[in-house]
Order: structure tokens, then C-alpha cells, then sequence
């Protein structure tokens, strides 16, 4: 395929024909997408929580992980203010994604960006990036149309598959152990991450503090080892980068 | 669970509204402020270093043995891992996971 016809193609759509576009270069993430909203509403169900209050998180928080994670620690007493700490620290990394979409869509109005941002989940702003980036050219309509499909096709499923889980959980017999599928999910969703040697290091140290830490009260071992974790990772990216120089 | 309905749907409104705003942050508020690199830097190893603490001691000490250690979670942990460092595959390692727990609490009973 060669790029300039690609290119040339994606700056000739109307922003509906950017929509569309949007809307099936996302369509393969939904392979990932619907089983995993499904789990969590198994999971969630099972963890004692009612339909509301699945979509509640589906819907108002809109992130997997920080979802998974809220309602691990939920069920493991821990006190409000570690579960919502915790949560949040799992999504600090959508600050990044905000601040690389900003120079593509700095001439969006305040309304476009505000629903940007509530669609701004790991897959959309992937897929929008990579666009934006291969095609600079683009319009911010065009720009925008496209988020809007790649956020329709992988949003809505999510919170309508989150309902679909959060129903059959409530048909699934109490003697399966679901009780170890939520730590499956986190481990599957670690392993693709470990990409560098500083990735690597970070999960290390935080796994090896938060065992060290296990003793304290529920939640709290987390909020020490995650930010050792975190420091240790960037401290071997630092020297990597480094020695690099 | 013992958390009660309200302890829920403040925990779901807070992280909602403060996910909402870490997404807003640079498209709405921040604009072109810079970060410093040091706090990119931390950023880029939340997820790697959030989700492995919080899931060690889950597979360690599972809640379902009382806290014993149990070989059929344990593998069943390590099978995630493999499977997922191996494909970068998340649907794929959740499958290899869960089969293996299956298998194993099926076999030793």
C-alpha cells in the first residue's frame, strides 16, 4: 500500500466518511474489548455490587483497570479514600494522553474537547494518535470525526457489554472461583506491558514491596509499593537514557 | 462484600469525576504548560507498577484458601504471565490462566 494514496485518500473524506473510518479501523479491538467489559461484570456482580452501580462505574469512570482495581479493594475493605487513590493512580497515564492529543486538536471548540476527554480511553486515543501523526494534514473536523468513531465503536460495547456480564453474573453458581479471575485479568493486562528493562524493574520492585507490605491494613502496602515501582522505573529509564547519550 | 451502597457510589462519582478530569487536564486546563520530565517519566510506569502490587499479594495469599498459598492458583498465575509476555496477547493469557485453574482444581480436586 503506498502511503501517499492512503494520505491522500484519508485528507479527501468528509467528516462523516472520517467517522466511518474511525469506526472500522476500531472494530478489531472489540475482540479484546467485549470479553473484558463482559468479565468485569462478572467479576463486579460477584463482588457484591447491583446493576446501577456496575454501569455506575462503566459509565461514569469509563476505565478498565481503574474499574478492576476499585472493586478488588472494595472487597477487601479497604477505605474509600485508598480505593479511590489507587484507581486514580492507575489512570495518571491518560494526563499523557491529553497532553499529545492537545496540539492536534488545539482549535476544537471547548465542548469538542470536553467530550474528547470523556472518550479518552487507552485503544481511542492509540488509534487517533498513530492517525493524526501519519496524516498531518488533516482538518480538526476531520481529526475529531475520526475520534468520534474510534470512541462510538469502543465506549458504547464497553458499557453495554459491562450490562450483558453484570446479568450473567448473577446467574453463575456461587462453587465456581471467580475468585481468581480477577487477578488473571490483572496479571494478562501486566505481561504486554513488560516491554523494556525499566518496565520490568518497576513491576519488580512494586511486586516485591507490596508482599513486603502485604501486613498493613488493606490498601495501604499498595500505596507504598506503587510509587516505589514507579520511582524505580523511571529512575532505569533515566540511566538507560543515560549511558544512551 | 461488606462495603456499603453509599462507600460504593462515593468511590464510583470520585474516580469518576477525577478520571474525568486527568483526561481533560492538558485538552481543557493545562494547555500547553510542560510537564517535567521526571513526572512523565513516573507517569509512564503507573499501570506497571499499580497493577502488580496490587495483584502479588491476591495470588500469593488467595482469599479463597484463606490465605494459603495454593499450587493450582499459583500455576494458574504463572500461566497467565508466560502466555501474555509470550503473545502480548490479553484475551489469549486470560484464557491460559483460566484454564489452567480450572484444569488444576479439577484434578486435584
Amino acid at each position: 500500500m503506498d502511503a501517499d494514496g492512503a494520505s491522500a485518500r484519508a485528507l479527501a473524506r468528509s467528516p462523516a466518511g472520517a467517522f466511518r473510518h474511525g469506526v472500522v479501523q476500531s472494530l478489531p479491538f472489540l475482540v479484546v474489548i467485549l470479553p473484558f467489559a463482559t468479565l468485569f461484570g462478572v467479576v463486579a456482580t460477584e463482588a457484591g455490587l447491583d446493576i446501577a452501580q456496575v454501569l455506575g462505574f462503566s459509565v461514569l469512570v469509563l476505565a478498565g483497570a481503574s474499574q478492576f482495581t476499585a472493586v478488588q479493594l472494595l472487597s477487601d475493605h479497604a477505605p474509600t479514600i485508598i480505593v479511590i487513590l489507587s484507581a486514580l493512580a492507575v489512570n495518571l497515564r491518560m494526563a499523557m494522553y491529553s497532553a499529545s492529543l492537545l496540539p492536534w486538536l488545539r482549535d476544537a471548540s471547548a465542548p469538542q474537547k470536553a467530550w474528547v476527554a470523556y472518550a479518552l480511553i487507552d485503544q481511542s486515543y492509540a488509534l487517533s494518535i498513530q492517525h493524526y501523526e501519519r496524516h498531518q494534514a488533516l482538518s480538526v473536523p476531520q481529526r475529531l470525526a475520526y475520534f468520534a468513531g474510534t470512541a462510538t465503536v469502543l465506549c458504547l460495547p464497553w458499557i453495554v457489554f459491562t450490562w450483558v456480564g453484570a446479568t450473567v453474573g448473577q446467574a453463575i453458581p456461587e462453587e465456581i472461583a471467580l475468585d481468581f479471575a480477577m487477578p488473571i485479568t490483572f496479571l494478562a493486562m501486566i505481561a504486554p506491558m513488560l516491554r523494556t528493562p525499566a518496565h520490568l524493574a518497576a513491576c519488580f520492585v512494586a511486586i516485591v514491596a507490596a508482599l513486603a507490605f502485604a501486613g498493613l491494613p488493606s490498601g495501604l502496602g499498595l500505596l507504598i509499593a506503587a510509587p516505589l515501582g514507579m520511582a524505580t522505573g523511571a529512575v532505569v529509564e533515566a540511566r538507560a537514557e543515560g549511558r544512551g547519550a | 462484600m461488606q462495603a456499603s451502597d453509599l462507600q460504593i457510589w462515593i468511590v464510583i462519582v470520585v474516580l469518576g469525576i477525577g478520571t474525568y478530569l486527568i483526561r481533560w487536564s492538558f485538552l481543557g486546563a493545562l494547555g500547553d504548560r510542560d510537564l517535567p520530565g521526571w513526572v512523565l517519566r513516573m507517569l509512564r510506569y503507573t499501570p506497571v507498577a499499580v497493577l502488580p502490587a496490587l495483584v502479588a499479594p491476591l495470588v500469593m495469599w488467595p482469599a479463597a484458601t484463606g490465605g494459603a498459598p495454593d499450587p493450582a492458583r499459583l500455576a494458574a498465575a504463572t500461566a497467565t504471565v508466560a502466555v501474555g509476555v509470550l503473545t502480548k496477547n490479553v484475551m489469549l493469557a486470560i484464557l491460559a490462566g483460566g484454564i489452567t485453574l480450572f484444569g488444576l482444581l479439577y484434578v486435584l480436586g
